[in-house]
């Protein structure tokens, strides 16, 4: 039987239920509602902290007509989050190495902006096809380059976080791998590459942070645009 | 005087069961508690309360809550509430994969 490093990317099934569908309920598990006391547990006011913090941060720089968004986008910051962070502990699995998942956020989202902008302030969304300053010659080209890299953006989207992802778990598994038979063989090496290891584990979580960070963040960029 | 109406077995979700005694308050069949059941209850009673997606999704709450309330809602709250949760989610996903972990064992010839 021929074994891939892929393999994990394949969402096992007990009695018919994949696993994916467990990892994706677990999110909704592990984030409570802080309750309506005046003080409450110490995992409830980190979080209740962190939620805050991230929402005034993104919000912001936007107008008042992008506030609406902010339910949306910190739930989805919270979810992708916790669904990375998740996705590092042996064993389980990362529902957003998949790129059905992140393009089932992505597309839909993006769309949502670019409506918003066609049918509140066409004049405005149309206007930011073609950048401020641009000489007269490349008006033209530069703006089927900006409607291509307008289309271009949710595909972006879904595949940067898919790919971080991905890559991520799949360069542990190689140098585990890799440790794991020098082990016997050359102790000196493996010792080398487990410490290799110890670093891109540190790497993972960082990425795994900052990828759910920026796909969010750029969703509020797309949204700034068109609202 | 009491109204008596034979059990019935046929699957309706929420029939409302009149008392035996005159003292007895109607309770509907899904909201009893199982060692309240009579015998010949308990079939519907398991296929409601287990089988239909509303009723798993507020067992699935009720524990959640009760684990919360339990370990994480407590006064001086440390890493241990969350780190048993952790553990067990990996514990459950290599349950869950089990089929598909067996032949990633140590081996001599794959």
């Amino acid at each position: 039987m021929n074994l891939s490093f892929f393999d994990q990317f394949l969402s096992p099934s007990l009695l018919g239920v994949p696993l994916i569908a467990l990892a994706i309920m677990i999110p909704w598990l592990v984030l409570q509602t802080p309750t309506n006391r005046w003080l409450n547990n110490r995992l409830m006011t980190l979080q209740s902290w962190f939620v805050n913090r991230f929402t005034y941060q993104l919000l912001q720089p936007m107008n008042l007509g992008g506030h609406k968004w902010a339910t949306i986008l910190t739930a989805l910051m919270l979810l992708l989050i916790t669904i990375n962070l998740l996705g590092l502990l042996p064993y389980t699995f990362t529902p957003t190495t998949q790129l059905s998942l992140n393009m089932a956020f992505a597309i839909p989202l993006w769309l949502t902006t670019v409506l918003i902008g066609m049918l509140n302030q066409p004049t405005i969304a149309l206007g930011h096809l073609l950048p401020e300053g641009t000489p007269t010659p490349l008006v033209p080209i530069l703006i089927i380059i900006e409607t291509i890299s307008l289309f271009i953006r949710p595909l972006a989207l879904g595949v940067r976080l898919t790919a971080n992802l991905t890559a991520g778990h799949l360069l542990m598994q190689l140098i585990a791998t890799a440790t794991f038979v020098l082990t016997t063989t050359l102790p000196s090496v493996a010792l080398l590459t487990s410490l290799i290891l110890l670093l891109l584990t540190v790497l993972e979580v960082a990425v795994a942070m900052i990828q759910a960070y920026v796909f969010v963040l750029l969703l509020s960029l797309y949204l700034q645009e068109n609202v | 005087m009491h109204c008596c109406q034979p059990a019935d077995l046929t699957p309706r979700l929420f029939r409302v069961r009149c008392g035996v005694t005159m003292g007895k308050a109607a309770v509907p069949l899904v909201k009893q508690m199982l060692l309240d059941l009579k015998l010949i209850e308990v079939p519907s009673w398991t296929i409601n309360r287990l089988l239909f997606p509303k009723s798993t999704f507020h067992a699935i709450c009720r524990g959640r809550d009760a684990y919360y309330k339990k370990y994480i809602d407590v006064k001086k709250g440390g890493i241990g509430g969350v780190a048993m949760f952790l553990m067990g989610y990996v514990v459950i996903s290599y349950i869950w994969g089990y089929s598909h972990i067996k032949n990633d064992r140590w081996r001599k010839y794959h």
